[in-house]
């Protein structure tokens, strides 16, 4: 892999530098078409430099050309708005390899925020989507959106207000999703039907769930895991859930910290997990009904270990809450499983100083049918995946 | 009305037939296979008369027997394939356009001579591969110039219902061309395939022509999605594979979606049949499948047909207004399934 690697970057070499170029795009009239040229003019190897100031846009951008940077004066400074936008799914859709997106802001996109697909090795760095209208049902899906892709790197990333994930990444393989910050999204970060991931160094707060790691059916890449989501910062996720019903997230509860579902060879370690009503950890089951024979709906081979954990449990989201907290005193335990499959034949484990409640249900049994419980899930623990390493020049683009 | 409007399509197609009939004047091949895009319609050559949209020779008219919908847009759409070279026919998947090909679209409102062009659409049969770029007609209706970077243009029309409307009509940017146009990451063609192409004796049109190889006798042909003769089912079919499935196929822009619509697919759950949304956001509008058989009010699929508002309105592109007259059809259809 890495032996690859380095002939790619040699590869790359070969290519004069003196022939890149750096498109310039000024704020002003006109901005859609300019700035829609710019992207489309860009050759390999050059810069789309967009300047300071508020881009009023009415369509969405895209961008469909190889090894292009794409860069604003910061995330503050540089702002695409997108609020009178009259057409696509996206504000801004990456289609390409080796794109590096940097320092600019998407501002109230009608659907998602930044959306790229298969677009491999995409750095996406110092970005801010947002949707300066708060937490809304109206507001677009996801703010960050890479899928179908390798090699995913968000640094530095702020997303707020998106109706399902703030960072979403999906069916996609190498990802790393770090030193960001979500809040004021049904979903902080989820990482969906996806294999080696890193997350860590994030903060998670005020979403109706602070990170998420899902596999669902039905969809052509599946079988998602090997994740680590270590030393990020996840509490209070307070926010009542505002997502369309009919969308999977919409069945997150409210004060929801970690939520595992589905996914093979889960590490959750060293994270701050506090403040939230229902559970700072969650390890379920797929629960709807679905025909997808190649879809398995267990969680396996789940860690959790090392963790700190603030108050949890004290105002369950779900169906009988109040009846938890009563039962364990006040607090429902901070993690919770769903209770369905085997301890042992799922390879659960959870290692931290906290009560672990099994919620006894049978899969896709309705939760009217729980019978809660203190549980250990003291499966031997998985092998910790190893960590996800990218491309130097990934790093290096995100420096 | 929709009577009206058929015979009308079918005089212009019966025109743009005639009209290409030993024609001399010659299109300019280098524009279609050279590097870069001229800056005008009228640099290649393909009509006579750009005012009447008079084809040059071999650039002959055709049209779809189920057309994609944009905004009740009329379309006049025109295949050249340069001399000496023939498409190869295909009975599944678009014809194999030689290098030096074009299919031109023009968009606009209107028909016969009140027709008014808006934009031309061409997809270029280059040696790399297809390349698609947008012209926008000047107001006198006289030529267009490249637009790269699309752009809107207000429009008013009066739809089949009667109703008038005015929308802002989106010339998409090359980039979105791709977007509908992109099979494996390649341009290709949408509407040139033979189950299209095949009535009125238009494959057999173009083969005489001299612009495609072979016209089988068992060519496959779609039903006409508002022939109330045809079955439903084969109707809605071929109104989704049409509409939606450039997209939504495992090598498509979609293919993330996992809700596969070409005309040939058979599987429920990948049809949309009781199939949960993955990426839809508030494109759920509060509904769980895709597709809830024998409830069509319950079907995303619906809703997002209905929809204008971009992060909710399928297909992404090319519509500002709803097909009253397609959803009304799906409907029907979904409708009509069994409850499962």
């Amino acid at each position: 892999m890495i032996r690859t690697a380095v002939a790619a970057a040699a590869l790359f070499a070969l290519v004069p530098l003196a022939q890149a170029e750096t498109l310039t795009v000024s704020a002003g009239p006109d901005a859609q078409e300019r700035l829609q040229e710019a992207l489309l003019d860009a050759q390999p190897g050059d810069t789309v430099a967009i300047g300071p100031g508020r881009f009023d846009l009415t369509d969405g951008l895209s961008l469909d050309v190889d090894r292009v940077t794409v860069r604003g004066a910061g995330p503050d400074q540089t702002i695409l708005s997108f609020k009178g936008q009259l057409g696509a799914g996206e504000g801004l859709l990456v289609t390409s390899d080796d794109v590096v997106l940097r320092g600019f802001a998407v501002e109230d996109s009608r659907g998602d925020g930044i959306k790229s697909k298969g677009a491999n090795r995409i750095v996406y760095k110092d970005i801010r989507v947002e949707w300066t209208g708060g937490p809304k049902g109206t507001n677009g899906a996801y703010g960050v959106y890479p899928v179908s892709s390798s090699a995913i790197l968000i640094d530095g990333v702020t997303v707020k207000g998106a109706s399902d994930a703030g960072i979403y990444v999906g069916q996609s393989e190498r990802i790393i999703v770090r030193n960001s910050t979500v809040s004021q999204n049904v979903a902080g970060i989820e990482i969906e039907n996806s294999n080696q991931a890193d997350v860590y160094g994030n903060t998670a707060t005020a979403n109706t769930g602070g990170i998420l790691v899902f596999d669902l059916p039905n969809l052509p890449r599946m079988n998602g895991g090997g994740v680590r989501v270590y030393g990020n910062k996840v509490f209070a996720n307070d926010t009542p859930n505002f997502a369309p019903k009919g969308n999977i997230v919409a069945t997150v509860p409210r004060g929801t910290g970690i939520l595992v579902m589905a996914n093979d060879g889960v590490h959750v370690f060293d994270n701050d997990l506090s403040e939230h009503a229902t559970a700072n950890v969650i390890i379920m089951s797929y629960r709807q009904g679905y025909e997808d024979a190649n879809y398995n709906p267990y969680p396996r081979r789940v860690v959790i270990s090392g963790n700190r954990h603030g108050r949890a449990g004290f105002a369950p989201g779900v169906e009988g809450g109040d009846f938890l907290t009563a039962a364990f005193g006040g607090n429902a335990p901070p993690v919770w499983w769903d209770g369905t499959g085997a301890v042992d034949a799922l390879g659960l484990h959870v290692t931290d100083a906290v009560p672990v409640l099994s919620l006894g249900l049978a899969l896709a049994a309705p939760t009217s049918s729980a019978k809660p419980a203190k549980v250990e899930l003291n499966a031997p623990a998985a092998p910790r995946p190893a960590a996800v390493v990218l491309p130097p020049a990934m790093e290096a683009a995100a420096r | 009305m929709k009577r009206a409007g058929l015979a009308l399509l079918a005089l212009a197609g019966a025109l743009f037939g005639a009209a290409t009939a030993n024609q001399p004047a010659r299109v300019n091949d280098a524009a279609i296979m050279e590097d870069g895009y001229p800056a005008k319609l009228s640099d290649y050559g393909f009509f006579l008369d750009l005012k009447t949209r008079t084809p040059a020779r071999r650039v002959v008219g055709y049209d779809l027997e189920t057309p994609l919908f944009s905004d009740y847009a009329t379309k006049q759409r025109f295949i050249y394939v340069p001399e000496g070279g023939q498409a190869i026919y295909d009975p599944k998947g678009a014809f194999d356009f030689p290098v030096g090909s074009a299919l031109i679209k023009t968009f606009g409102y209107g028909a016969g001579a009140a027709f008014r062009p808006l934009e031309t659409r061409l997809l270029l049969r280059r040696a790399s591969g297809w390349v698609a770029i947008p012209y926008v007609w000047n107001a006198e209706g006289t030529d267009a110039v490249a637009k790269r970077a699309g752009t809107r243009l207000p429009v008013s029309f009066t739809d089949p219902s009667g109703t008038a409307r005015q929308i802002s009509y989106a010339v998409p940017n090359q980039n979105q061309c791709k977007d509908c146009h992109a099979l494996a990451g390649q341009i290709a063609p949408i509407g040139a395939k033979a189950r299209y192409l095949n009535h009125r004796g238009q494959l057999a049109t173009l083969v005489k022509a001299g612009l495609l190889d072979r016209a089988p006798a068992n060519a496959p042909r779609v039903a006409r999605w508002d022939d109330a003769s045809a079955p439903l089912d084969a109707r809605a079919r071929a109104y989704l594979d049409i509409n939606c499935a450039h997209c939504h196929n495992p090598q498509g822009a979609a293919s993330n979606s996992g809700l596969f619509l070409e005309f040939d697919r058979t599987n429920p759950v990948a049809l949309g049949i009781g199939k949960r949304p993955v990426a839809a956001g508030r494109g759920s509008g509060g509904r769980d499948f895709a597709i809830a058989p024998g409830d069509a009010e319950a079907s995303i699929l619906i809703y997002r047909l209905r929809s204008t508002d971009p992060g909710i309105a399928m297909p992404e592109l090319g519509r500002a207004t709803a097909h009253e007259e397609g959803i009304a059809l799906l409907s029907k259809w979904i409708d009509s399934l069994p409850a499962r």
